[in-house]
């Protein structure tokens, strides 16, 4: 690929599977193509690098028009982990590893894991609550120094 | 260009057209390109294990599949292959670029 970006910043601010994973592949892709990549995970996107939330990242069936589920079957009991169960599955096949197993392969390829300050204090999070491979925990012009001249992408 | 590469038909990015074409000796000559001096052990140990899948199944593994599947880990392969491993490591290989997004 020819390419004059160098690095990608990407900010995840949703906690749900599929909020989660567009932000994980692109900066796990970047590092493929050689480039610098760091993700920013704020708001609800901090549920993916919560020690006890990162195992179970469900798809959301309720206001999902694209999962073609009716509004109130979608909010039956279960309805949550059986699609998110069903989607895991066509994951595995495609050699896409489950949230947890890829933040680790994402330190592993050198992108740098961030979380946001002030989502945490809303949160009440410390940074023991969140994955090892955390690197820090950013205020918004720690962020902005960060990222430089990089590309900014939000998911 | 190198002498060993003249005969040797590549793409526009420099991946061989044809796998059947390549050596030792032209990966060695195509790592250098790539900005790798020297091929370990451990590098042809992937190399191989790329080319084996490539021609079962017509394209390389991806990372995670080296890291799970053959046991490379994700950190030595972008220790052994910088910069792009994936790519890096399927053009030294001889085989046509990988598509995969993982």
């Amino acid at each position: 690929m020819n390419t004059n970006t160098q690095k990608v910043a990407i900010i995840c601010s949703k906690g749900s599977l599929d909020g989660i994973y567009p932000a994980l592949i692109l900066a796990n892709g970047a590092r493929m193509e050689g480039m610098d990549a760091m993700v920013f995970f704020t708001f609800f996107g901090l549920e993916a690098i919560t020690k006890d939330k990162m195992k179970n990242i469900q798809v959301a069936t309720v206001g999902n028009p694209a999962m073609h589920i009716p509004t109130m079957l979608g909010g039956l009991p279960g309805m949550s982990k059986l699609a998110t169960h069903m989607m895991q599955k066509e994951m595995d096949k495609l050699d896409i590893p489950h949230v947890d197993e890829f933040i680790e392969m994402l330190d592993d390829a050198g992108a740098e894991i961030y979380a946001c300050k002030l989502a945490m204090d809303m949160f009440h999070l410390k940074k023991d609550d969140l994955d090892d491979r955390v690197k820090g925990v950013l205020t918004v012009g720690e962020f902005y120094e960060k990222t430089d001249e990089a590309k900014i992408i939000f998911t | 260009m190198n002498e060993l590469l003249k005969n040797i038909k590549v793409d526009s990015e420099g991946f061989l057209k044809d796998h059947n074409e390549w050596s030792e000796e032209i990966a060695k000559t195509l790592a250098e390109q790539e900005g790798i001096y020297e091929l370990t052990k451990r590098h042809f140990e992937i190399i191989y294990i790329i080319r084996d899948e490539y021609s079962l199944k017509g394209q390389a593994p991806s990372l995670r599949r080296l890291s799970k599947v053959h046991g490379f880990p994700t950190k030595e392969l972008y220790q052994l292959f910088p910069g792009g491993p994936g790519k890096k490591a399927a053009k030294i290989s001889g085989v046509k670029k990988p598509r995969g997004c993982i």
